[in-house]
């Protein structure tokens, strides 16, 4: 690898990688997200290899595994250039027909294509796809063009450039004049305005500063940062880079929770391959700059998510948040200035710094900049990483993205942000998605996390849910979190097994109040959104558990019953076959019946059921 | 039990206790637990309170201070993961295997571990055995799955 001194040097790179690229007949890229190594990528990948080495006269394919593409659930993807076909579920078998029908011949395999759940058609394309016709991948979409181990696929789609530009054309303030203007706030949450909290930090004095990035991606339904430092890691390391530079920082560390291997060792590669070009390290460019950059690792605690404890965690202490009556900015790792951003937050820089801030502001709400990747997971047709301008409506989101419901049942809410964050009901789907309005909402933004709910989903079991998530999770320091929120969760726990009362509901809205008001860190503040979001929207749900001690989903157990309808019943017996208690009995051909006394209320005998005559009641 | 591992390990970040969750990741990747004899050497090598270095490793999910069952079962518990159904599969897990999350059973053969979010989230629920993700599971793709492994010990074919 060559190092790059100048300016200069980085063009002349640049120029070798692209006409080395289009050398390259065909490309043919392998998705390689975790959600596609689930569905067998690898094994497709190396197929792939095998074949087209046994084939040997195709040696003009360019075989590219690329980081995640966001439509997970279809995967293993596969996408062939410059023909522009897109491939979903891919599977071993299917390689050796893909080079010689598609590759050799030029022939689609329309098995392999998308169908449209409208319209029935096949799609060739990915932009004719509907998941992917309405977003705007600004961030996200360079993750099908690249290899993210490869330094010099970055470089050729025009990456550290804007580091080029940075230190070349521009002075720190300008730098920070940029980013404020362009109205970048953060990603990770709390939506608090970048460039702000870099002007805070440039202004602290202190010759050793340090800038963070948080990948301590812990919100339960999120993995856009992930994908993001999984897919290419060297647009966050760009970012950072820019970042140090306007505020002076001279030490980073990318702080990847200990879930994600691959995305720390993609961060890994990329932090030796920048250091090797002399894109990290010292005299970086040939500047004159100084910084360089470390990965540190999580060890699984949510709460590190917040600024204070994940500094603590990296200081190799036990992750507790402490007052930020003096912020991080001031005194953060080792007592010294500290910027932390999150992945999303500082992979957006190099956008900013290329195309400038008058081009990010034009995207988006008044106050909401830019695009923002949601995951959008849970009960609906599409899921997946989707990137969105800000104030696209959650209806444009859920149904025109997503593609509605999933298995004929009615989609009632979407949670967003996380723990932090609360349910939206459908009534409120027209609601432009931006920090601001969600917040108004009772919910928030978070790092991005839309689980779509439905009929199917019991709203008191899910404020349950978050209420013990965030009850395992409290570090225990402060007490309202601590004592406050098992308190919470055991009144919902009576409410889900049917032995709730009146009471209950005033007592948890003045419990939550306390927790909100009193608690240290974010993690306790924001803790009672998921309760208050659902007693505001959801009321009746509630009632229906404690006054009529029944569970309108079929979802709390103790307030369930298992029955066979018997117009529908075909006596097939899949059920009596699944059922771990032996609590279906009927003759075959004959009406099932369940027995309620031994019946464990698990729910196999419904996932088996080809006719539909499981009911919950 | 041999721990010159835990040594190379002090060795590789200097001595430094600020790299004690490094340390600790390190020695768990080894003895896929952390043994109180390694803890004892890591404290004396990084001149700390061993009292300290519980609190770090009792802290933070990711550690565990027993022994793991030949299989490690994780299943994951995050919000889309337990919308579609997780904690079925739970109790159906906690049914065959007769353990609770977080134990081994006794031929030491699982272990079952419930996470908060794996993060493939679109996929969900998701399971993953030893370092392989399972996505859309369901209590009885879960038994299939346990019953195989129990067979592939005991030689049996499904």
């Amino acid at each position: 690898m060559r190092k790059i001194k100048s300016v200069s040097d980085l063009e002349r790179w640049r120029e070798v990688i692209l006409s080395k690229q289009n050398q390259d007949g065909v490309v043919i890229s392998v998705c390689g997200g975790t959600g596609c190594h689930a569905y067998g990528c690898k094994k497709v990948r190396e197929e792939f290899t095998k074949v087209i080495r046994e084939k040997g006269d195709l040696e003009k394919i360019r075989l590219r595994f690329t980081g995640c593409r966001g439509f997970c659930e279809r995967g293993p993807i596969v996408t062939i250039q410059p023909q522009g076909i897109f491939y979903q579920r891919v599977q071993e078998k299917d390689v050796p027909l893909i080079l010689s029908e598609t590759i050799e011949k030029g022939k689609i395999l329309e098995d392999l294509l998308y169908e449209d759940a409208v319209t029935k058609r096949k799609v060739t394309s990915e932009k004719e796809i509907p998941f992917y016709k309405a977003q705007d991948r600004l961030v996200l979409g360079n993750n099908g063009l690249i290899e993210p181990t490869k330094i010099e696929d970055y470089i050729g789609i025009g990456g550290y450039q804007a580091l080029a530009k940075a230190l070349f054309e521009m002075k720190p303030e300008q730098i920070i004049g940029e980013v404020k203007a362009s109205g970048l706030r953060g990603r990770g949450g709390a939506g608090f305005p970048t460039g702000k909290k870099w002007e805070d930090c440039r202004k602290v004095p202190g010759d050793i500063k340090y800038i963070i990035c948080n990948c301590d991606e812990g919100d339960p339904g999120a993995y856009m940062d992930r994908s993001l430092l999984e897919g290419n890691p060297h647009s966050v390391l760009e970012g950072m880079i820019i970042g140090a530079y306007a505020i002076g920082g001279s030490h980073g560390y990318i702080y990847v929770r200990h879930e994600y291997p691959l995305a720390c060792k993609n961060a890994e590669t990329a932090i030796t391959q920048a250091r090797k070009a002399g894109l990290l390290g010292e005299n970086i460019f040939g500047s004159g700059f100084n910084f360089d950059l470390e990965i540190a690792k999580g060890g699984g605690a949510f709460v590190c998510g917040e600024s204070t404890a994940l500094i603590a965690s990296i200081e190799g202490r036990v992750g507790e948040p402490r007052s930020k009556q003096v912020h991080t900015v001031s005194r953060g790792l080792w007592g010294k200035p500290t910027n932390l951003n999150n992945v999303e937050t500082w992979a957006n820089v190099p956008l900013i710094i290329n195309k400038g801030s008058q081009w990010f502001s034009s995207i988006g709400t008044e106050k909401s900049k830019g695009t923002k990747i949601f995951s959008l997971v849970g009960k609906v047709k599409n899921t997946g990483l989707v990137e969105v301008p800000m104030g696209i409506t959650l209806k444009e989101i859920v149904f025109d993205i997503g593609g509605g419901q999933q298995d004929g049942r009615k989609i009632k809410a979407v949670q967003t942000g996380g723990p932090s964050g609360g349910c939206i009901p459908v009534s409120l789907f027209d609601l432009p998605v931006d920090f601001d309005s969600l917040t108004q909402a009772g919910s928030m933004m978070g790092s991005g996390g839309m689980i779509v709910m439905d009929e199917g989903t019991c709203m008191v079991d899910v404020a349950k849910y978050f209420v013990h998530f965030l009850q395992e999770e409290s570090c225990g320091k402060c007490l309202p979190c601590r004592e406050g929120l098992k308190r919470m969760g055991e009144i919902l726990d009576r409410i889900t097994e049917g032995k709730g009362n009146e009471e209950d509901l005033s007592l948890l809205n003045e419990l939550a109040e306390v927790v909100a008001d009193t608690s240290l860190c974010g993690l306790g503040k924001t803790a009672p959104n998921p309760v208050l979001s659902a007693l505001r929207y959801f009321k009746p749900e509630f009632e229906a558990h404690i006054h009529q001690k029944r569970c309108p989903a079929g979802v709390c157990t103790p307030l369930i019953q298992y029955s066979i309808s018997e117009s529908d019943c075909t006596g097939c017996g899949a059920c009596a076959k699944v059922c771990p208690t032996q609590a279906i009995k009927g003759e075959k051909k004959q009406n099932h019946i369940i027995l309620a006394e031994i019946c464990s209320k698990c729910g196999s005998c419904k996932d088996v059921c080809q006719a539909n005559a499981v009911m919950v009641q | 039990m041999d721990l010159n591992s835990v040594d190379l390990i002090v060795d590789k970040y200097q001595e430094k206790r600020t790299a004690l969750i490094s340390v600790l990741h390190d020695v768990q990747d080894r003895y896929k637990y952390l043994p109180d004899e390694a803890l004892k050497m890591v404290a004396s090598r990084l001149r700390m309170d061993i009292n300290e270095i519980y609190g770090v490793a009792t802290f933070y999910k990711s550690f565990t201070l027993t022994p793991q069952g030949k299989y490690s079962i994780t299943l994951c518990l995050g919000t889309a993961c337990h919308v579609r159904g997780g904690p079925r599969i739970l109790r159906e897990l906690k049914g065959l295997l007769k353990i609770e999350p977080g134990q081994t059973t006794a031929d030491r053969q699982f272990s079952l571990n419930v996470v908060n979010c794996l993060g493939v989230c679109a996929i969900g629920p998701v399971m993953m055995v030893d370092q392989k993700f399972y996505g859309e599971m369901n209590p009885i793709r879960a038994k299939r799955m346990i019953e195989k492994l129990n067979n592939k010990r005991t030689g049996v074919k499904s």
